[in-house]
């Protein structure tokens, strides 16, 4: 076996923690014990490897998965996938799912009082190309009640689920859209302490991936853990 | 260059929505050697009540203890069809099961060989950052010294390895809090 490269800790900051009591449910879903401190054995700096094999063609693209359009704004999301280094992480899985224009998932437990649309099922998926850049098309999600405190709102959000290229860097986070008015009341944008992380959540306009009479653009990247040291590059 | 890593977020209520289409109950399909076993369990939360909205993810070696990934070099045998990867929700009664085989032992970093585990991330609206934990085998004379068992409080270790359900099939259930809580790895 060649030497392992492991992976950094996350900055502080950059994570939220396990019991924040402003989401009232982590209080009674956190671990009160330690988390006991272990290496980065074979078994952690490796993970499960997805590729193209694994996702259909049209899978990246929420508006056309039934026979008509869904209802509300087209927008095309795209970014890149890099590690903490600034590296480009290619060939990984990135699967989203997502409320209807309307802020209603079609999931047997959303009982909010708001339309579903047969239109849109609100999932998708894709791998990422060599420079880790990804690409979806779907539209607008709505903001939607909770019933976390009183009058609690959450803000417009496109779930991201991650890879990466080992355990240590599955990653389940959240997208959020410029300039919502909603975001300094929700508590699971509120729960990453670090400003910069905090707002490397939220998605920036893009017009340059804006599609003229078809949809806006938002790009969003996402930032996994970087390894510990630079791998050696071999020489040209 | 250095980047702040992006926050982990819950995967919410809704998460069947987006990751149901890669569940995976069985990790060793057919063709795939190793002695087979059902893992079965339950996820409670911190008022003993069974959580309902979870997902478990393992990962993990085939029987000759080799992982299916490009880093994991050793010279060991790789079947095409083998992957390491599970995915299973949880139910209405907070309870989850996936079969699969009994991975080989995989080196640890000092060179010895860990006892046989998998690992496992353990997902679920309410939790912000996915828990990591290991599942060992019951009766495993390698469990004595694994180095990453030994890091653990003896009077803790036994959350981490399961226990016999019959034949073919073992328990392990996920304890957030209290009495028998699951032991969690900062890794």
């Amino acid at each position: 076996m060649k030497k392992l490269v492991g992976y950094r800790k996350y900055h502080p900051g950059t994570q939220p923690a396990y019991n924040y009591p402003p989401y009232r449910s982590t209080q009674k879903r956190c671990p009160t014990q330690p988390l006991v401190i272990a290496p980065q054995t074979l078994s952690e700096i490796t993970g499960p490897v997805f590729g193209w094999d694994d996702v259909k063609e049209g899978d990246n693209d929420l508006t056309r998965q039934h026979k008509g359009d869904p209802i509300g704004e087209r927008i095309i999301v795209s970014g890149r996938v890099l590690d903490e280094n600034g590296r480009a992480v290619p060939d990984t899985l990135v699967e989203i799912w997502q409320a209807n224009a309307a802020g209603r998932y079609p999931h047997k437990t959303d009982q909010h009082n708001a339309p579903l649309d047969r239109n849109f099922s609100g999932a998708g998926r894709t791998v990422t190309d060599k420079e880790g850049r990804y690409r979806f098309v779907t539209i607008r999600p709505g903001e939607y009640p909770w019933r976390n405190h009183h009058n609690a709102w959450r803000p417009a959000h496109i779930h991201f689920s991650l890879f990466g290229q080992a355990f240590l860097t599955r990653m389940v986070t959240q997208m959020y859209f410029p300039g919502d008015p909603l975001l300094p009341y929700d508590p699971m944008f509120t729960c990453i302490e670090n400003e910069a992380a905090r707002n490397r959540l939220v998605s920036v306009f893009d017009w340059e991936s804006t599609i003229p009479e078809q949809a806006l653009g938002y790009r969003f990247d996402i930032v996994l853990r970087g390894r510990e040291e630079t791998p050696m590059e071999k020489m040209p | 260059m250095s980047l702040f890593a992006s926050g982990n977020q819950t995967v919410g209520p809704y998460l069947h929505i987006g990751l149901n289409w890669l569940i995976t109950r069985d990790v060793a399909g057919k063709g795939i050697k190793g002695e087979r076993t059902a893992i079965a369990g339950r996820l409670v939360d911190g008022d003993g009540v069974g959580v309902s909205d979870g997902m478990i993810e393992i990962w993990q070696a085939n029987a000759e203890g080799r992982y299916a990934h490009p880093e994991d070099t050793q010279k060991k045998p790789l079947e095409s069809g083998w992957r390491g990867f599970a995915r299973v929700f949880t139910d209405s009664k907070g309870e989850f099961r996936f079969t699969t085989i009994k991975p080989g032992r995989v080196p640890a970093p000092d060179g010895s060989l860990q006892a046989p585990h998998l690992v496992a991330s353990v997902f679920m609206r309410g939790m912000l950052k996915h828990l990591c934990t290991r599942i060992y085998f019951p009766g495993d004379a390698a469990n004595h010294d694994d180095p990453v068992l030994r890091l653990v409080p003896p009077a803790r270790r036994g959350t981490l390895i399961a226990k016999r359900a019959g034949k073919s099939a073992l328990e392990w259930n996920v304890i957030l809090q209290g009495r028998n809580e699951t032991v969690f790895f900062d890794l």
